[in-house]
């Protein structure tokens, strides 16, 4: 478990926050010049508050009042940069072995081969990284920061120099990583709305140096109040569904709580548990069940609370089976609907509006 | 031929102060550049002008301060003339002259070098549980090395070539403190000692000559060593 409270004035950047990252992925959220890889640098030890405190397992790797200051190269913190930083002069190989000798004798953690085979570095053993793409270069970054045997991984937009191909290029292994045998925490920070919804378990919410909303992930992509921190276009519940069937148009069938939902683009096999994305901007509301409409993912729905924004619209949290939904409608649709909290309505839910790369585990 | 014994002896002698010179001033020049290119502090303008001054100042005026500074009549001279250390006309004031007009060219190398490298590489390095030495050691110097040993080429061919500053310091005592330069200016001012000049002239030359072309090539190295980093 991480603990970090930080209050001090960087270069530009007034940072007062406090949150915790445990286990699993926890993202920490905000838009550029939010301070986000300020955050992560204190936690690394590469730059030094004037207040706080940051704790790893009851370690303590800095504290102000105490005067403690761990240096960066004993706080045992993986740390993948988005812009990779492998040695230039040094083979892939030896990148990959940078870290290992430092590794306290007896520390556990993965295997030269085991990294090499979770990240697929087979091929690229022998070459400098100057002959590396990008996306191979973060999946090098990613296997030497795993090989040093942290307790844990930083790792700052690992993914936003990359176009979209090899963004799912790069997915899958961070995929694995999160649900494969390491169990290694990471705090990774981002800007990108549908990496968060894919990868995180937990989501912090930073908006000029401060915590805006920090919870579980499903929670807090579900909270109304979150919508323009998240931007209106990208707000938008995530939820669990079960891949029931694929049929033959190129449809798939997934079951959630509330029911089932008719989406194209699902890879996942039969029997998967997948995440799904469904923007709040995608979701209209009825309060009568409709009929002959083209799209077929209709659920009953409860409104669980109506969050008026700045401008015309607003924020509807809905309840969904066991799940939750969140809808951005109208202020005049708020009002002419009757839509306040306990009422009961129907969510139609365009199947098209689900990305692929939104969708999968 | 026209290479003479006095010949051999001179070049052998600027060998001799160009190498101990270069090997002197290696980690100082070191020292200077890395603090000139990495840390802020005040003054920093000064040290760099300062290190800078003997590449614009005529030589024979670093030469005539040498004197000033170190002569048998100067405190400080005296002071090393007693613990024997004698520099003024002395093979040892040409290593020291040698240092200070070869300097500037070694530090300017070696700042490009160590500018070159991204401390973020290093940071990643520390973040990898390598300590700071550690981090110079796998890390920087082995990217700034070429930009070193470039550095020491330049110092000594600036050395083997110095001339101004050494014969007003140390004068042009043969076999004791004539280098080549001086040996080839003493044969111009004798009638008929141009074919010995000349042939003087041309060991100079050669040596300048191979020092240029393996700088160039370390220098090639490093910016290849470099740009495979982005």
């Amino acid at each position: 478990m991480l603990e970090v409270a930080l209050h001090h004035r960087f270069s530009g950047i007034d940072l007062d926050l406090e949150f915790d990252a445990g286990a699993g992925i926890t993202a920490l959220f905000g838009r550029s010049g939010a301070g986000k890889t300020t955050v992560i640098s204190a936690v690394a030890g590469l730059l030094r508050p004037g207040e706080g405190r940051v704790v790893l397992d009851d370690k303590v790797l800095f504290d102000a009042k105490r005067g403690v200051w761990v240096p960066p190269h004993r706080r045992r913190l993986g740390y993948v940069f988005q812009d990779a930083r492998l040695f230039p002069h040094l083979d892939v190989r030896k990148n990959l072995n940078f870290g290992a000798r430092y590794a306290p004798r007896g520390s556990t953690g993965a295997g030269f081969d085991d990294v090499v085979a979770l990240l697929g570095l087979e091929g690229l053993l022998d070459r400098a990284p100057a002959t590396l793409s990008g996306g191979e270069k973060q999946r090098v970054a990613l296997g030497r920061a795993l090989l040093s045997h942290p307790r844990m991984l930083l790792m700052d937009e690992p993914l936003a120099s990359l176009d979209g191909p090899r963004k799912q290029e790069i997915l899958p292994y961070l995929e694995r990583l999160r649900d494969g045998d390491l169990r290694l925490p990471i705090l990774y920070v981002s800007h990108a709305v549908d990496e968060v919804a894919r990868l995180a378990d937990r989501l912090v919410l930073l908006q000029d140096g401060r915590i805006k909303a920090q919870g579980a992930l499903f929670d807090v992509m579900a909270d109304p109040a979150a919508v323009p921190l998240l931007g209106v276009r990208e707000a938008g519940a995530v939820l669990e569904a079960d891949v029931i069937a694929h049929a033959d148009d190129g449809l798939s069938t997934l079951a959630i709580s509330a029911g089932q939902l008719e989406l194209p683009g699902v890879q996942a096999p039969v029997g998967a548990r997948v995440r799904l994305r469904v923007l709040a901007q995608d979701v209209i509301l009825s309060r009568d069940r409709p009929v002959g409409l083209s799209s077929v993912n209709v659920l009953p729905v409860r409104v669980e609370a109506v969050h008026p924004g700045d401008g015309p619209g607003a924020a509807i949290a809905l309840r969904a089976g066991s799940d939750r939904l969140l809808a951005r409608v109208t202020a005049r649709a708020v009002q002419d609907l009757g839509l306040r909290d306990g009422v009961d309505c129907f969510a139609i839910i365009k199947a098209t509006t689900v990305a692929p790369g939104s969708i999968g585990r | 031929m026209a290479l003479d014994a006095a010949a051999w002896d001179a070049l052998l002698l600027s060998l001799r102060v160009a190498s101990v010179a270069m090997l002197l001033s290696l980690p100082l020049a070191l020292w200077v550049a890395w603090i000139l290119a990495r840390k802020e502090f005040r003054g920093k303008g000064l040290l760099s002008a300062l290190v800078h001054l003997p590449l614009v100042l005529p030589p024979v005026v670093t030469g005539y301060l040498l004197l000033l500074a170190f002569g048998r009549n100067a405190p400080l001279g005296r002071l090393l003339e007693s613990l024997g250390i004698g520099l003024a006309f002395h093979w040892t004031g040409a290593v020291l002259a040698a240092i200070i007009m070869g300097f500037p060219l070694m530090v300017r190398a070696m700042r490009l070098a160590i500018e070159a490298v991204d401390p973020k590489i290093e940071a990643a390095a520390a973040t990898l549980g390598a300590p700071r030495v550690s981090v110079f050691a796998r890390v920087t110097l082995p990217l700034i090395l070429p930009g070193i040993l470039a550095g020491a080429v330049m110092g000594f061919a600036k050395a083997m070539g110095e001339f101004g500053a050494t014969i007003t310091f140390v004068a042009n005592i043969p076999g004791q403190t004539q280098t080549l330069p001086s040996a080839i200016w003493t044969a111009l001012q004798v009638p008929g000692g141009e074919n010995r000049a000349l042939a003087m002239a041309a060991l100079a030359g050669v040596v300048a000559l191979v020092a240029v072309l393996v700088s160039e090539a370390l220098a090639r190295r490093v910016a290849k060593r470099i740009s495979g980093a982005r």
